[in-house]
């Protein structure tokens, strides 16, 4: 298989065969990626030095870049951002990790019922699973004010989303309830696939349950919790429709996100170049975030 | 067999895996009966658990805008993006997985990083590029960055593994050409994975709310999604109606979800499976 040797006449004949025909198959997916990943990409990245508007185009160095750090809104958009990023990735990994141990083991058709339930939210999509959930929040017809009120948890009517200490929890609730459903289909699934004789062995040297899981499971699904990691940290940091339909970042910027701010300046004010500086950052933030994952999780693996 | 032991510690998370399942029902099941409810009983403060006199007063009101072509829309944009990204991922994932080239290495690993990266980042670029297109406000502008994502080639890559070399060889030998090779021997191979990568997309392309929102405008081009929206933007209150509406938008999509269910909980598992 391993064709480590000097190639000879024959070979790298054959070598040039199977790279044209392996452009050619790549080719339909290269004009895509290219055309609409790769150049945008390197379009955003150049233009974050420029003062690029509808009727504008200067090159200006890094002065977007310095702006945003004097920019108060963008300081206090980073700050909303990167609270949910820190609340959102451990509560959905814990709770999906949860869930999963609960049910994995489960008969099958009750398993997949519960894996279904938790991943709804995702299919239903965030545009409808938002209205209802704005309803729910609402002051005066919404059920949250309703049962609290009930129950007596509350003594007057909140107004959930238009009050700046509630409105961003409220965000993440809602965010949580459409994040935990991928981490749970594939928590469902690395957790079937331990090794069960490991497990049975462990368990006749009397190891207690708690041990089975951190000595012998949690090692084995690291690959998963990384993955996990990273797909969350990514959503989190892009959560953008939630803000928009639920707030529009107010009230008082106590819910604008980086992602929110990104499109008001670039599709409200026009200011393509500062929002493409934005995004630039935005990307190696998610960069830094992910990579401190994978050594953190990495030394735990060893 | 094992003898299972209740445990005080089961019991409990029996109980609480049940309000959660509740909980994570609620929602759509409040969009049902909020979508057949009367607008006196929405606008109580006391809420009706379960509507006790049913209208279809809300799809009506629904049915003056134009939900239908919304979506019809959604499900265009959603078919088209699925079928040009399975062919092309196919094609791609096989050439990665299969063929041993000059600069494979390389590109994967470019697949890889773009993957990382955060996708709405180049949002404002994208709609740049497709103004200049003149594509802006049209399907296609949704469609063609739907398909350039490279998840679908990471995926298929992973299902492409498992074709036997031994497999291909033996058609070389027998004379099949390369697109022969491709279509009788690997597409069979691979095929469930084209399943999975095909409901994954049809979500996907469905959901991307954001993506939608930026590319398309007037009124007869908006998909289900935009539309709910525009219509809470125009009337934030009439919760029948905007009920209707998101009732509109999920119930074809859970249908199909629950359709191909397991096609799907394969796709998310493959593509998490390191690469």
């Amino acid at each position: 298989m391993n064709k480590r040797m000097k190639p000879t006449g024959m070979q790298k004949a054959l070598i040039r065969r199977e790279t044209i025909s392996a452009y050619l198959f790549l080719l339909p997916a290269l004009i895509f990626f290219v055309g609409f990943v790769i150049v945008p990409m390197v379009m955003c990245l150049v233009t974050s030095f420029f003062n690029y508007s509808m009727t504008e185009f200067a090159f200006v160095g890094f002065s977007n870049y310095v702006e945003m750090f004097q920019d108060e809104i963008f300081i206090k958009a980073l700050q909303n951002t990167i609270l949910i990023v820190v609340v959102a990735v451990p509560v959905v990994t814990v709770f999906s990790l949860w869930v999963s141990s609960v049910i994995y083991k489960m008969n099958g058709a009750v398993c997949s019922f519960f894996r279904c339930i938790f991943y709804l939210p995702v299919v239903t999509g965030t545009v409808a699973v938002t209205v209802v959930w704005k309803w729910m929040f609402n002051k005066y017809t919404g059920l949250f004010n309703y049962v609290l009120g009930e129950t007596g948890i509350i003594d007057s009517d909140i107004s959930w989303l238009g009050d700046e200490r509630t409105a961003i929890w409220c965000i993440i609730l809602i965010l949580l309830t459409t994040s935990v459903g991928q981490p749970v289909v594939l928590y469902v699934s690395a957790l079937g696939n331990v090794d069960e004789s490991l497990i049975e062995a462990a368990q006749v040297d009397g190891a207690t349950s708690r041990q089975v899981f951190w000595k012998i499971k949690w090692p084995q699904i690291m690959p998963t919790t990384l993955y996990i990691l990273v797909i969350t940290t990514i959503n989190s940091f892009q959560c953008y429709a939630l803000i928009q339909l639920l707030t529009s970042g107010g009230p008082n910027h106590s819910t604008e996100t980086i992602m929110y701010y990104i499109y008001y300046q670039a599709f409200k004010l026009y200011r393509y170049g500062y929002g493409n500086a934005m995004g630039v950052i935005l990307a190696i933030i998610i960069a830094v975030f992910s990579a401190v994952q994978f050594k953190v999780a990495g030394r735990n693996n060893d | 067999m094992r003898k299972i032991k209740v445990t005080p510690y089961k019991i409990l998370a029996g109980v609480i895996l049940a309000v959660l399942a509740v909980f994570f029902l609620f929602p759509l099941y409040w969009i049902l009966t909020g979508s057949v409810k009367t607008a006196a009983v929405i606008n109580d403060a006391v809420p009706q658990w379960f509507p006790m006199s049913p209208t279809m007063d809300n799809y009506e009101r629904l049915f003056d805008n134009p939900a239908l072509l919304w979506l019809f829309n959604s499900v265009a944009m959603a078919v088209l993006s699925m079928i040009l990204t399975c062919v092309t991922a196919a094609m791609a994932g096989y050439a990665l997985a299969k063929k041993r080239f000059i600069g494979r290495t390389i590109l994967f690993s470019i697949f890889i990083c773009a993957m990382a990266l955060p996708k709405q980042v180049i949002l404002i670029p994208l709609l740049r590029e497709m103004s200049f297109l003149h594509l802006h406000d049209t399907m296609w502008a949704v469609i063609l960055p739907t398909v350039g994502w490279p998840f679908g080639v990471f995926l298929m890559k992973q299902f492409s593994e498992n074709i036997p070399g031994e497999l291909l060889e033996a058609a070389r030998i027998d004379g099949a050409g390369e697109a022969r090779t491709f279509t009788e021997i690997a597409l069979p191979i691979i095929k469930p994975g084209i399943g999975a990568l095909a409901i994954f997309t049809f979500i996907n392309c469905w959901n991307d709310y954001f993506l939608q929102l930026i590319m398309l405008n007037s009124r007869t081009k908006l998909t289900i999604s935009l539309g709910i929206a525009k219509l809470q933007a125009e009337m934030s209150t009439d919760f029948g109606l905007i009920m209707a509406g998101a009732a509109l938008a999920a119930v074809p999509i859970i249908t199909i979800f629950l359709l191909f269910q397991k096609y799907f909980t394969r796709g998310i598992t493959m593509g998490a499976v390191k690469g």
